[in-house]
């Protein structure tokens, strides 16, 4: 049974109750809360994930978003809370949705060390997959919601899974965070684009979230060859420029960049070696998102011919 | 079904052989424990060995395996930590004795198995205390950002100064020079404990408590520490450690006889009670009754009991029922009560529940 299919009342009612139980990618979660902007984010944006009765199933993560006892009515806030502990401080009322998108991103990258999980976006066509890597404010998750929405597939817009045995790279096809000015920029690039409420005074500024494609989500459990590690850098004016860059370089930047690196041994190098050794590595800077996916296009044809 | 489950991480970690029936429901609750109580790498190991990885079902498994990878690297670390620490201290010419979780995968014992890490906790001489500090900040580990207050509470009545944690790293040690405070009830003697470690092979100037010693350091420290959030993984060392150390016929005598030379044998009548109540750690009898003058009465024993079978148990909810919290609270309390006298704990209690939690300063690492 999908999400959608549940009604915006059992919705509400199973999230004050036993919680909901949601598959996406990988991992499975059961999320509860009595905030209703929590069950409008997952009824905007999870529609096309899978869920299921909380009450039998097996979950990885056991989620809550609730108010703190005192700070219901007063100056109200939030708790993120992980199966009973509160990792993080507790944000203003307003900030329940992004609040459970930060969380669950923690969820995975404290956890998961079955695979080597790297700080980037993976978007894949043509059986290929790209990892954009990059610091916050290059615009990578502009690019990444571009991208999907000019027919890349989503694997995700934060977390890079990479499968310890295989390589290949999993996909948690979750909704794209935006912030700030990308809100308006892709909600101008396509009439498409679904994008939730904006949450205000963030960390992070105003952030809203993308809905991820149906076909990505659909397509979540099939695993993508990495084809490229691509470092998208925005520049008011610059031409669209893609030139290469140093294996040695990139490969250190994913080690930095990577949750689990160090956690992972000898295995977290061997695992990072062998990605590097079948990818190309670029630098990209761009203006015009428009010009970027054409750029990235172009690049999706040229390896299969 | 909640309360058929309360048990369930400790009912398994006595017999593992049950989880080739358990529903999806049971491995939910039963990873949730596990990871709260810290033992989920643990409890791999011990499936490992019943020949069980095979039942545990695909969804579940990786929980399993992302424990043991992050077990492993921790050991791996402990081994480079304890090896940058010797090279600190090297000229200061005294022995540094590891203690607890460090001292177990040093001396390559069964309680090392899947054990995850805080903090790597050592022990030296008061009198080595200045100079010991100062070689570690030196070769950087600085100390951890407390307010005024804790600072000045450790450095007065603790039994360690406050934690240092190295700048590049992250690592955390604590540095003792007893196993409990000052003011506390009972004062086991350090230079005792100093005069039998034993000696790291391969690793010279590193040295862990005799086998009798770091039992009854462990066990101890379960019923003087206020806060259990590991509670159960102490008791599960506790039960490696008896169980690997009991393999000499001599043992449980030389335990009790050190016990009592240390003032120590409430401490160890209350840890094998409870190991037994959780984890079935088999005690012969001749130790019970050379425990029997240690025993409290009968009434105090009745609300231990009912005190250390709930804090003991994994802090989760599907663990608690409606007299946990009393219970935590309760622990807290008496903790602080033999750590130290009135006149001083009563202070400490109102600062630590009406000043600290407005004070902006970063909690301890």
């Amino acid at each position: 049974m999908k999400l959608l299919q549940l009604s915006p009342a059992d919705l509400r009612h199973q999230l004050a109750g036993t919680g909901v139980w949601l598959r996406t990618g990988p991992f499975s979660l059961r999320v509860r809360s009595r905030i209703p902007h929590v069950a409008e984010g997952l009824a905007d944006l999870y529609g096309q994930f899978e869920v299921r009765n909380s009450r039998q199933a097996f979950a990885d993560f056991h989620v809550e978003l609730n108010p703190p006892p005192l700070r219901r009515w007063f100056r109200p806030q939030v708790n993120f809370s992980f199966d009973g502990t509160l990792p993080f401080k507790p944000l203003p009322l307003d900030q329940a949705y992004p609040m459970l998108e930060w969380g669950l991103n923690w969820c995975v990258s404290m956890h998961a060390h079955h695979y080597l999980v790297i700080h980037a976006a993976v978007v894949e066509k043509n059986g290929l997959a790209a990892i954009l890597p990059a610091p916050p404010g290059s615009g990578k998750s502009t690019l990444t919601a571009g991208l999907v929405l000019s027919g890349w597939r989503l694997l995700s817009d934060e977390l890079t899974l990479i499968d310890r045995k295989t390589g290949l790279l999993h996909a948690l096809p979750r909704p794209v965070s935006l912030k700030n000015q990308s809100i308006d920029v892709i909600r101008q690039f396509s009439p498409e684009a679904f994008i939730n409420r904006v949450s205000h005074d963030t960390a992070k500024g105003s952030v809203a979230h993308m809905r991820p494609p149906r076909d990505s989500v659909l397509r979540q459990h099939e695993p993508a060859r990495p084809g490229w590690v691509i470092f998208p850098k925005w520049e008011a004016g610059a031409d669209t420029m893609l030139t290469p860059r140093s294996k040695a370089q990139t490969f250190m930047f994913l080690a930095q960049n990577a949750f689990n690196y160090s956690h992972l041994g000898a295995d977290g190098f061997r695992v990072g070696a062998a990605l590097i050794d079948q990818t190309h590595c670029y630098d990209f800077r761009y203006s015009e998102l428009n010009e970027a996916v054409a750029a990235f296009d172009r690049l999706a044809e040229h390896r299969i011919s | 079904m909640k309360s058929v489950s309360r048990d369930l991480l400790t009912r398994t970690l006595r017999s593992p052989d049950a989880v080739a029936r358990f529903s999806m429901g049971e491995w939910d609750i039963l990873v949730r424990q596990a990871r709260r109580a810290g033992l989920l790498a643990r409890l791999r190991h011990l499936l490992a060995q019943h020949n069980l990885i095979e039942a545990i079902p695909a969804e579940a498994r990786w929980h399993f395996d992302a424990a043991a990878t992050l077990a492993a690297k921790q050991q791996l670390a402990v081994r480079w930590e304890v090896e940058k620490i010797r090279d600190a201290l090297k000229g200061l010419a005294i022995p540094v004795i590891l203690l607890k979780g460090g001292a177990y995968v040093m001396a390559d014992l069964s309680a090392a198995t899947g054990r995850l890490f805080n903090d790597i906790d050592i022990l030296v001489p008061r009198e080595q205390l200045g100079p010991v500090e100062a070689a570690l900040m030196l070769a950087g580990w600085h100390p951890t950002l407390l307010s005024v207050y804790d600072q000045r509470y450790y450095r007065r009545w603790m039994h360690e100064i406050p934690p240092l944690q190295h700048v590049m790293r992250a690592t955390v040690i604590d540095v003792h020079h007893a196993i409990l405070p000052d003011t506390a009830r009972y004062h086991p003697d350090s230079a005792k404990l100093r005069s039998r470690v034993v000696a790291v092979a391969g690793m010279p100037g590193v040295h862990v408590l005799a086998a009798e010693d770091r039992i009854l350091h462990s066990a101890t420290h379960l019923f003087h520490d206020g806060e259990l959030p590991h509670g159960l993984r102490d008791l599960t060392d506790l039960d490696l450690l008896l169980r690997e150390a009991a393999v000499d016929p001599d043992f449980w005598l030389r335990l009790t006889a050190r016990a009592d030379e240390l003032q120590l044998s409430r401490s160890l009548f209350y840890a094998l009670r409870y190991l037994r109540h959780f984890l079935g750690t088999p005690v012969p009898d001749s130790a019970w009754a050379a425990l029997d003058a240690a025993a409290p009465n009968r009434v105090t024993l009745a609300l231990m009991d009912r005190i250390f079978t709930r804090v003991l148990a994994p802090d989760h909810a599907s663990c608690a029922d409606a007299f946990t919290p009393l219970a935590r609270l309760a622990a807290f309390v008496r903790a602080h009560w033999l750590r130290m006298p009135a006149h001083l704990l009563i202070p400490h209690l109102i600062h630590k529940a009406f000043i600290s939690p407005y004070q902006r300063s970063p909690k301890p690492a």
